[in-house]
């Protein structure tokens, strides 16, 4: 299949292993990733098996779903026993505990939650069931949040009155900062794909001019994967630091211009909370003051409310990679894909499961 | 949410577009992306597409790598 087939082809990996191995460190080296599906593909190549020694590959805070607060979930469940009120939501959300439910559970005591591919359906629901109100569950970074400002857009043209979003999404590089900033010892990181896709690759030079790290923007396939290593290696054996784009084929300086226009026509940044990193200034998306008729806590007026995390789950230090899924104590023991305790376990572009699945 | 993967656009109609994988069908919003046209390859997130893949070929990134310093 084109633009697949061509970056697995052994040739070429065997090329860049060969490359890789000619990398020698004396000290430990952490290369973070911040993308679930990166996450998940690293595992499924193996290719966290063929770093050169002393070169630690770290999954870093990337998964929309495993960096929603429980608060968010708890939220979510609330809206959900309102009479009349739809939950719409992407797959793994459904599964991730609250304090005391998930919304899988409500479900199963007959709530009405549903699952949609793209925000848009929740519209077609809406104006097929006027009676009822829809709250879509807008999680997910930069990529996404332009296909919920676009949905908004369509909602208001349509001038529905049942639709709402609970805000949740989530912007990346104040989460970088704080990563950096908390005691992490980050020497490289590899970028996302997908959300430089959008944001561009010119939205990371602060990494380079405020923190001095070596970073590559890095597709999905082993060969994007592999050459993202090679360049961060390579800037660190050379003392030099840039953002280098080895997924030139989908990412370009400025991103998508279109998409950002929408994300910020819509939203704007506010401080957030992520699950095991707390409070991070300006990393989260709300709706500005002309669509907040579209915000779900200001119609139902709720609001987030503060809530202990579990105990014994470790995902909060999985997600600042300061340690690994093997570590926790509940890893593959009580922790399962069929029975998940955390949300890393849960969504399948978290550590934990990608760890479970593929070792 | 994210599938990654390349998918060929088979048809337009204004905005919608629909897109295969693998015989597999999808129907995506081309709101992001005006330009695309039948026969691009796209990336999708969530039901809409968000870039259009550029031709480059993996030798040639090989290339590239071996004779200079850029990456």
């Amino acid at each position: 299949m084109k633009f697949i087939d061509e970056y697995r082809e052994k040739k070429y990996i065997d090329e860049l292993k060969l490359i890789l191995n000619e990398f020698n460190f004396e000290r430990e080296i952490n290369i973070m990733e911040v993308c679930g599906t990166h996450t998940h593909s690293i595992h499924k190549f193996g290719i966290h098996k063929i770093l050169p020694k002393n070169v630690n590959h770290i999954s870093g805070p990337g998964c929309p779903v495993c960096v929603t607060p429980t608060s968010y979930i708890d939220t979510a469940i609330k809206l959900s026993n309102i009479e009349g009120n739809v939950i719409v939501s992407f797959g793994d959300m459904i599964r991730v505990p609250g304090s005391k439910s998930s919304l899988e559970k409500e479900k199963s005591k007959g709530r009405d939650i549903r699952i949609v591919y793209s925000p848009l359906d929740t519209l077609n629901f809406a104006k097929r069931e006027k009676e009822k109100n829809f709250i879509f569950l807008a999680v997910g970074f930069e990529t996404t949040a332009p296909s919920i400002a676009a949905t908004i857009e369509e909602a208001d043209k349509e001038n529905l009155k049942n639709f709402f979003i609970l805000c949740g999404n989530k912007t990346l590089p104040n989460a970088l900062r704080a990563l950096i900033e908390s005691d992490s010892k980050i020497d490289g990181f590899i970028l996302p794909g997908h959300v430089s896709t959008v944001v561009g690759s010119d939205e990371y030079e602060f990494l380079v001019e405020d923190y001095n790290i070596p970073c590559a923007i890095a597709g999905f396939e082993p060969f994007d994967i592999i050459l993202g290593y090679i360049s961060i290696l390579k800037q660190i054996n050379n003392k030099e630091t840039f953002i280098a784009n080895t997924y030139l084929r989908s990412v370009r300086r400025e991103g998508n211009p279109l998409a950002k226009f929408y994300l910020r026509k819509y939203f704007y940044e506010v401080d957030s909370e992520w699950r095991g990193l707390g409070i991070i200034k300006n990393s989260g998306l709300v709706l500005k003051k002309e669509y907040k008729k579209f915000d779900a806590l200001e119609f139902f007026k709720l609001e987030f409310e503060d809530v202990e995390e579990r105990t014994g789950c470790m995902c909060g230090d999985v997600l600042k990679g300061k340690v690994k899924p093997t570590e926790c104590p509940l890893y593959s023991n009580v922790c399962i894909p069929e029975n998940p305790v955390g949300p890393c376990m849960i969504s399948s572009e978290g550590t934990c499961a990608a760890y479970y699945k593929y070792g | 949410m994210c599938l990654g993967i390349p998918m060929k656009i088979v048809e337009i109609n204004d905005e919608k577009g629909i897109c295969e994988f693998s015989g597999n069908r999808i129907e995506v919003s081309l709101k992001f992306l005006p330009d695309a046209r039948i026969g691009d390859y796209v990336i999708i997130h969530a039901g809409f597409a968000i870039q259009k893949l550029d031709e480059k070929d993996a030798e040639e990134t090989l290339k590239i790598l071996k004779e200079s310093n850029v990456i």
